[in-house]
């Protein structure tokens, strides 16, 4: 056990099982996302309620789910960090921040959008909506607080504090949000909250949540590989490792 | 009784830059051990690695004998550390700065007793008579004697010293290093930076960096 | 690895110590080895006079908050409209949220000048769990900024034509809740105190985690205008104080050993 983790927190390590895993997850992700967008963008009935506009989900359910995994994934690797000081965790959370963020955007935008056609307007306070901003929020702190930092140690453990932080309030979070939001507006209409969808609408679903996930796996992978090189730019074996790569250009 | 403080393979990286590595250190009772070397060689955190309150570094330390991190407290209770900053709150008078260090050491300070023993101490180092005067008032050499102060207040075997002699004038260089060589042959440890040339004695070893 | 210790602890520079090692353990007893004896109760009870004491002798730093806290109050009536009935269909979130950026203003202030004087560094080298101790200052900003605050709402709610009636439970649910605002704000101040200008991104930091306090904070008096039961809304407020409690000092222990180290 002690061993594999060590073995799993060399940087050198984890560079090259990296390389091996990374063209995997870009296949499946990108088999999965065409599928799964040209599944329900063309071929899925439309909504019996909102007509073609529902098909926003296919964009929109991912991006969430990504969103908060994200988050709680930036957290557990902060704790992995922390406890047995493996730096690649680290690096990984430091690559998948800016990622989450972006998803969470994302969500929120097409949240906007889909907002149009339902509710005639780009912003309801609805509940799944305000706790994607605040989860926005959360993100762009756990960000700014790492630039903040002038050494880089320092900012990678401050930033695992602070992600686990926020990983045990975004539960709090989303539970008070929901509490405020039926308090207000008891009988409204939410956006995914609906009566059992037919197959032919949740299959292109799920293939488009696992197709998101796969794009996020295989993208940390590869941007925590040249955070690698980048932390460990002055270390053997990368200088070792430029070296091969020169001299087979040549 | 004897104390020891050991480092095995000592290794301090701060942001890709090796400070040092591969130190081994034996510090003992008896002993005044100054660290050396220019500004920027990790004296300063050598010295907050020895006093546990780095814990971003690699190697070993034990205390007497015993890993660190399993006597922590013991080690802390044992340990009086100054830094660079002489961590005295301006707003209070140097009696009650001596109060709340006393009261860290473990020490209730409305006993009169622990009173007398900040008077004590106030007088050693020459501050007879400022023991109310808001320590904001007082110099910065009087304010980093209130700190020194605390050598005699709280008896501590293991002194770290990061530049204690900042500020202080001639006069109370020379009772400051008295008071390092009696504590050293009473049998406590002295671990110093200090950029002030130190009287040579048979107690004094130099450990140099960078 | 302890077997080579000593073996190797008799090579180098130490065999110049060891000549004189003999004579002075007669002496050795002039400095003996402390068993750590606890006396937390004696430290916390310190920290907390100390603190006390110092806030106590810079007013100013008390009052600014409660200032600030009565002029937002005043700016909203001017941009909104002095409307009473308008302004009592809004007062409680106003009074919640102002009370909020009043306590928020304060917490840069708690670790910074400790910070500054080194005396943090000593906190941290206490032999007691710095968790209490930090505890200690939280009680401590509580005490003289989110109490204050509360016993103040209930006058400047009859400012702002607060309804009859929930006075008492305006101050209580900002007693209550300014007490987990400040543990939860101070996991941020520990967090930036080692930076130069942490005064925005503390507040970039922590208000996401006030919202939970907030909405069942505000939520506490609305619904003692409207004459539901605000014991669930109290209860759900002791709740996230005692968890609070329980986690925060733990990360903010943390947080402060993050930040002295530079």
């Amino acid at each position: 056990m002690w061993a594999f983790i060590h073995k799993l927190g060399s940087p050198k390590w984890f560079y090259g099982i990296s390389a091996k895993l990374q063209p995997w997850f870009w296949v499946a992700a990108a088999l999965l996302i065409v599928t799964g967008s040209l599944w329900g963008l063309a071929f899925a009935p439309a909504d019996y309620q909102q007509g073609n506009s529902f098909r926003i989900i296919y964009v929109h359910v991912p991006a969430a789910f990504l969103a908060q995994s994200i988050f709680i994934a930036m957290a557990v690797s902060g704790l992995v960090f922390m406890v047995w000081k493996i730096k690649v965790a680290d690096m990984a959370a430091a690559v998948m921040a800016p990622l989450g963020a972006a998803m969470t955007f994302v969500a929120l935008f097409s949240g906007a959008v889909w907002g149009v056609p339902t509710w005639g307007t780009w912003w309801m306070w609805d509940a799944r909506l305000t706790s994607m901003l605040i989860l926005l929020f959360l993100y762009l702190g756990v960000i700014a607080l790492r630039g903040a930092f002038t050494s880089r140690d320092s900012a990678s453990r401050a930033a695992s504090v602070l992600a686990m932080v926020g990983v045990i309030n975004i539960p709090i979070i989303k539970y008070s949000v929901n509490w405020w939001y039926t308090l207000h507006q008891p009988a409204s209409f939410t956006l995914t909250s609906r009566p059992a969808m037919p197959t032919e609408m949740w299959l292109p679903l799920v293939m488009m949540v696992l197709g998101f996930y796969s794009f996020f796996i295989a993208l940390t992978l590869m941007r925590t590989r040249s955070e690698i090189l980048r932390r460990e730019a002055n270390k053997r074996w990368v200088q070792d490792l430029v070296k091969d790569q020169v001299e087979e250009a040549r | 009784m004897s104390l020891c403080l050991q480092a095995r393979q000592l290794a301090c990286e701060r942001d890709d830059r090796w400070l040092f590595q591969g130190l081994d250190l034996d510090i003992r009772s008896g002993e005044i051990v100054r660290i050396e070397g220019p500004n920027g060689s990790g004296k300063t955190s050598l010295l907050k690695i020895l006093s546990g309150q780095l814990s971003d570094y690699q190697g070993e330390l034990f205390w007497n004998g015993a890993a660190m991190k399993d006597v922590r407290e013991h080690f802390l209770a044992n340990l009086l550390y100054l830094g660079h900053a002489p961590g005295i709150k301006t707003g209070l008078s140097p009696l009650e700065n001596l109060a709340w260090y006393q009261a860290l050491s473990g020490t209730s300070s409305n006993d009169k007793d622990s009173e007398e023993q900040c008077l004590d101490a106030l007088e050693s180092v020459g501050l007879a008579g400022f023991e109310e005067v808001p320590a904001g008032q007082l110099s910065a050499g009087q304010q980093r004697r209130v700190a020194l102060a605390r050598l005699k207040l709280t008896p501590r075997a293991l002194w770290v010293l990061d530049e204690p002699f900042t500020a202080i004038d001639r006069h109370g260089v020379a009772a400051l290093e008295k008071q390092l060589v009696d504590h050293a042959k009473a049998g406590g440890c002295v671990l110093v930076t200090t950029h002030h040339a130190l009287t040579a004695s048979p107690l004094l070893r130099h450990i140099a960096l960078g | 690895m302890h077997s080579s210790l000593h073996s190797s602890s008799q090579q180098g520079p130490s065999e110049q110590g060891s000549s004189h090692r003999s004579d002075i353990s007669q002496q050795i007893s002039a400095v003996p080895l402390r068993e750590y004896k606890g006396g937390l109760l004696i430290a916390v009870k310190a920290t907390l006079v100390r603190d006390l004491t110092l806030l106590l002798r810079r007013r100013g730093e008390v009052l600014n908050p409660l200032v600030f806290f009565a002029l937002v109050i005043t700016l909203f009536p001017i941009a909104i409209s002095p409307d009473p009935e308008l302004l009592a269909v809004i007062a409680p979130g106003l009074l919640w949220v102002a009370a909020l950026l009043a306590a928020l203003l304060s917490l840069d202030s708690l670790f910074r000048s400790d910070y500054d004087d080194g005396s943090l560094e000593q906190l941290l080298l206490a032999p007691q769990p710095l968790a209490a101790l930090s505890l200690a200052k939280v009680a401590v900003h509580w005490l003289l900024t989110g109490l204050p605050l509360a016993l103040m709402a209930p006058i400047l709610g009859i400012m702002l034509a607060l309804p009859a009636g929930s006075y008492g439970v305006l101050a209580l649910s900002l007693a209550l809740g300014t007490a987990s605002l400040s543990l939860i704000g101070a996991i941020g101040a520990a967090l930036t105190v080692g930076l130069a200008r942490g005064g925005v991104l503390l507040s970039l930091l922590v208000l996401p985690l006030y919202i939970p306090v907030l909405i069942f904070g505000a939520g506490a008096v609305q619904a003692a205008i409207l004459g539901d039961g605000v014991g669930a809304h109290l209860a759900i407020l002791g709740a996230l104080l005692a968890a609070s409690l329980m986690l925060a000092p733990w990360a903010i222990a943390a947080s402060l050993r993050i930040s002295i180290n530079g």
